[in-house]
C-alpha cells in the first residue's frame, strides 16, 4: 500500500472515529467495569459503551487485523498500526476486551480448522461468547506441563476430571479453552487443547479473593465432565491434534505475554507530570524517581513500537515476547508504586467516594500479579537466558 | 517509519561492523595507541580509512560534497565504534562539528567542510565550562572588536581538542551568562593566537583539553550562523551529539554484554560452566532486556531527529539517560561476572567500563537528562 493510500486511510479512520467513538469512551480505563467483555450475560455500563462496541463490531474493529470472513476488518499491518495510532491519539478505549481476542483467536487463526474459524472467530469478534483460560493447576504453575487434569477417552467423547486454579473470570465465562492430559505416558505429547462449555454438567467454580479485595479468579473443578470430540462437521472440540496441545498452548502463551506486556501502548505513558499536577509538590527525591521512571517508560514505549514493527515482518526473535512481558510488567509494577507514593495518604483510602472505592490501592495491589500471571518474571528470565542468550541448562 | 533498519541501513551496519571489528578492533587501535602513550589518542591512518569508507562526511549535505545521510546512519557507525571501543574523532568531528557547520554560510562551509569530508582534518567542539555539562550557561565571552571578535574565557572537556584543526566554540556575544539568547558559535582555527590547550589523558585513554582563550582575535567570517542567534545551532548540534553518544553507548553496552555472555559459556567453576548458574543467568537476561530497550529508544530518537520532529529533543534526552543507565549496568555486570580477571588490564572488559564512564559525562549524564525529561514534561 502506498503512502498516499495509507494517508487516505488515516483520514478516513479519523473521521470514522470522530463520528463513532463517543466522548465518554475517550477517557482512560479506570477499572474492570469500564471495559466491555462481551458474552452471553453481558451488560453494558452505559449507552456510550454500547454504541461504541456496536459501531466497532459492525466495522470489524473489535479485531481489526482479522480477515473479514471471521468478523475482522481485514486490515493490513500498516493499516492496523494507523488505526491503533488514531485511537491512541483520541484516547479511545478498546471497544471489546476478551481472552478470545488476545489468546484463543490467534491460536485458532494459526492452528484451527476452517470450521472452527468460521464459528469461533466470528463469535469472538462479535463478543458473543466469553472465554476463560484453563491452564494452571494447584500443582502446576510455572511447571505447566506437569498438569494432571485428565480426559479419559470414551470413543466419541472424553470424560474430564481434575482441578484448575487461577482461572480468571471462570464464573463469568461461557466457554473454556483448557489443557487436559490425554496420555499419561508422555509429559509433553500427552496434552490436548480442548474447548468446551462452562455450562456443561460437572463444571463448577469457586472464587478466590485476591489481596486487592477483588475476586475475578476462580478455582475450577471438573467432575466427570463429558466433552464431545466434535461440535459438527469440521468443528473438532480440540485445537491442533489430540495429544499435541502443548504446541498450541505455547503459541498462545506467546500472545498472552505480548498482551500482558502492554507493548501495544499500555505501558508507555509517563506519570511525572500528571502525578505532580494531581498531588501537588513532591519531594525532590521522589521527583527524581518519577523522572527516571518516565525515561524508562518512554524507552519501553519505543521498544514496544520496535517489537510490533519487527513482529510484522518476522524480524523479532521468537522468544522476544518473553522479554517484553518481563520488562513491561516490572515497569507497570513500578508505575503503581510511584503512584501510591505520590498519592500519599489519599491513595491509602480503601473505601471512599473520592477514590471510587479505593481504586489507587486496589489497582496497585492488582499489578503485583503482572509479573506472575502468564508466566512469572523468573520464568521469563529463564527463557531469555536459554533461548536468546543460549546459556546452558542447569 | 518502522523501527528497524531498511536494506541499505542493514548493509551499512554490516560494512561498518566488519570494518570496526577488523581495522578498529581493541587490539589494533585502543590498546595499540594507549600502550604507545599516543598524544592524539587515536590513529590518523584509521581516520583516513574512515574517510575512504565514506564515514567522515556522511552527515554533510550532498550539495556540500558529503553523502547527505541522516542521524540513523551516523548512529549505525557509532554503535559499531562503541562495540569495538574504536578511538576516533567521529562523534566530535563528523557529528557535532559537521552539524554545526551545516548552519554556516557558504564561505564557512567552503572553508571547513572539504577537509572534514576528506579526513584531512579533524574538528572539535567546545561547549562545557566546568565539570558537568551545563550548556544553558555560557560565560565564555566574544566581544565585538573591529570587524571581528575578541574571544576570552575557558572551556573544558574538549574531546581530542589538541588534535583538532578547528574548534567550534559557543561563546557569549551579549546578555548574561544564563540567557538563552546572545550566544554565538565560532569556528576557531587551531593556530589562532591566544588560544592554549592543556591536553589531558582521560580514564578511557582518550584525550581531552582544557582550552583557554586569551583575547583570541577572530574575523567576522569565523561566525557560524547568526551573531547572538547561536543557541539554535548549538541546540541542533547538541541533539545530534546526544543521540550519537547514546548510540555509541548502546554499542559499548552490547560489546560488554556479548563479551560477558561469552565468558559465562566458557568459564568453569564448581565443575560446570558458570553460565549454568541461575543467579548469573537472570542478571544476564535482565541486562539483555535493558540493552534492547535502550537500543530501541536510541533508534527512535535518531528517526525523530531525521524526520524533523519536535519530539526529537525529548527523545534525545530519554535516549541519553536510558543508555547511560543501561551501559553502566552492562559494564558493572561485565566486570563482576568476569570475576578476578575482569579486574586485570589484560582483559578487555575493564576497557568497556572506562569508556562508558567517559561517555556518560559527555554531553550530559543520566541525571542531567532525566531532569530535562521532567522539565520538558512540565514538572
Ligand atoms: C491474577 C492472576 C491471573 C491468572 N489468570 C490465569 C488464568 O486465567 N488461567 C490460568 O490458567 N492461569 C492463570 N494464572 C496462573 C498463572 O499462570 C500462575 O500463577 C503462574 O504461572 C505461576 O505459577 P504458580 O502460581 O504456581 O507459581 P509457582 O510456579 O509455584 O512459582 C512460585 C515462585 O517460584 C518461582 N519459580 C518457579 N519455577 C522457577 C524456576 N524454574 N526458576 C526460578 N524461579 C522459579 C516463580 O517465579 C515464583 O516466584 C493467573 C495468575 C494470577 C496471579
Ligand atoms: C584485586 C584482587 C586481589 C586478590 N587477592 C588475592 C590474594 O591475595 N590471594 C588469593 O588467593 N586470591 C586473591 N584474589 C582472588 C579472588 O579471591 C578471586 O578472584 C575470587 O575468589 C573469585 O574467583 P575467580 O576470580 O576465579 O572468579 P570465578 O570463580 O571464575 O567467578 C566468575 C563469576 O562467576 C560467579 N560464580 C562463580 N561460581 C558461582 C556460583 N556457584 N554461583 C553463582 N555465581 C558464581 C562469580 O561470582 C563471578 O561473578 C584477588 C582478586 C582480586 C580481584
Amino acid at each position: 500500500m502506498s503512502n498516499s493510500d495509507l494517508e487516505a486511510f488515516r483520514a478516513e479512520t479519523r473521521a470514522w472515529l470522530e463520528a463513532n467513538c463517543p466522548p465518554e469512551m475517550r477517557q482512560p480505563v479506570r477499572d474492570e467495569e469500564d471495559v466491555y467483555w462481551g458474552g452471553r450475560n453481558a451488560t453494558f455500563k452505559s449507552e456510550a459503551q454500547k454504541a461504541w462496541f456496536e459501531a466497532a463490531r459492525d466495522k470489524g474493529y473489535t479485531v481489526p487485523a482479522w480477515p473479514k470472513e471471521y468478523g475482522g476488518a481485514g486490515l493490513s499491518p500498516a493499516q492496523a498500526k494507523v488505526l491503533r495510532e488514531e485511537m491512541a491519539a483520541i484516547g479511545a478505549r478498546p471497544p471489546l476486551s476478551s481472552f478470545g481476542i488476545w489468546m484463543l483467536g490467534p491460536a485458532l487463526l494459526h492452528f484451527g480448522t476452517e470450521g472452527q474459524k468460521q464459528r469461533f472467530l466470528n463469535e469472538i469478534a462479535r463478543g458473543e461468547i466469553r472465554w476463560c483460560q484453563g491452564y494452571s493447576e494447584p500443582g502446576s504453575g510455572s511447571d505447566l506441563v506437569s498438569l494432571q487434569t485428565f480426559g479419559e477417552d470414551k470413543g466419541d467423547h472424553w470424560v474430564v476430571n481434575g482441578q484448575k486454579i487461577w482461572t480468571s473470570y471462570a464464573d463469568k465465562a461461557d466457554w473454556i479453552f483448557c489443557l487436559v492430559r490425554t496420555d499419561k505416558e508422555d509429559k509433553y505429547r500427552g496434552i490436548t487443547f480442548m474447548l468446551y462449555d462452562m455450562a456443561s454438567e460437572g463444571v463448577s467454580t469457586k472464587p478466590i479473593l485476591l489481596i486487592s479485595g477483588n475476586s475475578p479468579f476462580c478455582e475450577t473443578f471438573f467432575d466427570d465432565v463429558s466433552v464431545p470430540k466434535s461440535y459438527g462437521e469440521d468443528v473438532p472440540a480440540y485445537v491442533g491434534e489430540i495429544n499435541r496441545g502443548w504446541d498450541v498452548a505455547k503459541y498462545l502463551l506467546g500472545h498472552e505475554r505480548e498482551m500482558i506486556s502492554g507493548a501495544d501502548g499500555g505501558n508507555t505513558g509517563t506519570i511525572g507530570a500528571a502525578l505532580t499536577r494531581a498531588n501537588g509538590e513532591v519531594d525532590p527525591v521522589l521527583r527524581a524517581e518519577l523522572a527516571q521512571f518516565d525515561v524508562d517508560a518512554l524507552a519501553y514505549g519505543a521498544m514496544g513500537e520496535k517489537f510490533l514493527d519487527e513482529i510484522k515482518v518476522g524480524k523479532a526473535h521468537p522468544a522476544q515476547p518473553n522479554m517484553m512481558k518481563y520488562a513491561g510488567t516490572e515497569l507497570n509494577k513500578r508505575r503503581h508504586e510511584l503512584m501510591m507514593a505520590a498519592g500519599g495518604s489519599h491513595a491509602l483510602e480503601w473505601e471512599s467516594e473520592e477514590t471510587s472505592g479505593g481504586k489507587p490501592s486496589r489497582n496497585w495491589l492488582r499489578t503485583k500479579a503482572n509479573s506472575i500471571e502468564g508466566g512469572t518474571s523468573e520464568v521469563m528470565l529463564n527463557v531469555i537466558s536459554k533461548r536468546i542468550l543460549d546459556l546452558p541448562g542447569a | 517509519m518502522p523501527l528497524y533498519y531498511d536494506d541499505d541501513q542493514t548493509m551499512l551496519a554490516d560494512t561498518a561492523g566488519q570494518f570496526m571489528a577488523e581495522e578498529g578492533s581493541i587490539k589494533n587501535q585502543l590498546r595499540h595507541w594507549r600502550d604507545r602513550q599516543c598524544k592524539d589518542g587515536f590513529g590518523h591512518a584509521l581516520w583516513q580509512q574512515f574517510a575512504e569508507m565514506g564515514f567522515t562526511g556522511m552527515l554533510v549535505d550532498e550539495d556540500d560534497g558529503g553523502l547527505g545521510m541522516g542521524q540513523v546512519e551516523a548512529n549505525i557507525v557509532l554503535e559499531e565504534i562503541g562495540r569495538n571501543l574504536t578511538p576516533s574523532p567521529f562523534l566530535s568531528s563528523s557529528v557535532l562539528a559537521a552539524t554545526a557547520l551545516k548552519h554556516g554560510s557558504n564561505d564557512v562551509k567552503g572553508r571547513w567542510l572539504p577537509d572534514l569530508i576528506s579526513g584531512e582534518k579533524v574538528y572539535g567542539v567546545a561547549i562545557d565550562e566546568g565539570r558537568k555539562h551545563r550548556p544553558e550557561t555560557i560565560a565564555c565571552k566574544a566581544q565585538k572588536s573591529g570587524n571581528g571578535f575578541k574571544l576570552s574565557g575557558k572551556k573544558d572537556f574538549v574531546v581530542y581538542g589538541a588534535s583538532a584543526e578547528m574548534i567550534v566554540v559557543a561563546a557569549r556575544t551579549s546578555g548574561s551568562d544564563s540567557d538563552v539568547d546572545g550566544v554565538t558559535l565560532f569556528a576557531v582555527p587551531q593556530d589562532a593566537a591566544g588560544m592554549s590547550h592543556d591536553s589531558v589523558r582521560l580514564v578511557d585513554s582518550s584525550m581531552a583539553s582544557h582550552v583557554t582563550f586569551d583575547g583570541v582575535e577572530l574575523d567576522g567570517d569565523a561566525v557560524i550562523g547568526e551573531v547572538d542567534g547561536g543557541r539554535e545551532v548549538l541546540d541542533a548540534m547538541l541533539v545530534a551529539g546526544r543521540v550519537g553518544a547514546a548510540s555509541e553507548g548502546v554499542g559499548v553496552a552490547r560489546g560488554a554484554m556479548d563479551m560477558t555472555v561469552d565468558y559465562l559459556k566458557q568459564r568453569k567453576q564448581f565443575g560446570r560452566v558458570i553460565g549454568e548458574f541461575q543467579a548469573l543467568q537472570h542478571r544476564a537476561a535482565h541486562l539483555y532486556s535493558e540493552v534492547e530497550i535502550a537500543r530501541a529508544v536510541t533508534i527512535k530518537a535518531a528517526q525523530l531527529l531525521d524526520g524533523g520532529s519536535e519530539k526529537a529533543d525529548l527523545m534525545a534526552s530519554v535516549a541519553k539517560a536510558k543508555v547511560a543507565k543501561v551501559a553502566g549496568l552492562a559494564v558493572r555486570e561485565g566486570v563482576q561476572m568476569h570475576g578476578g580477571i575482569g579486574m586485570t588490564d589484560e582483559y578487555d572488559i575493564g576497557l568497556y567500563m572506562k569508556r562508558d564512564r567517559a561517555l556518560q559525562e559527555f554531553l550530559g549524564d543520566q541525571y542531567y537528562h532525566a531532569g530535562r525529561v521532567a522539565e520538558m514534561s512540565g514538572y
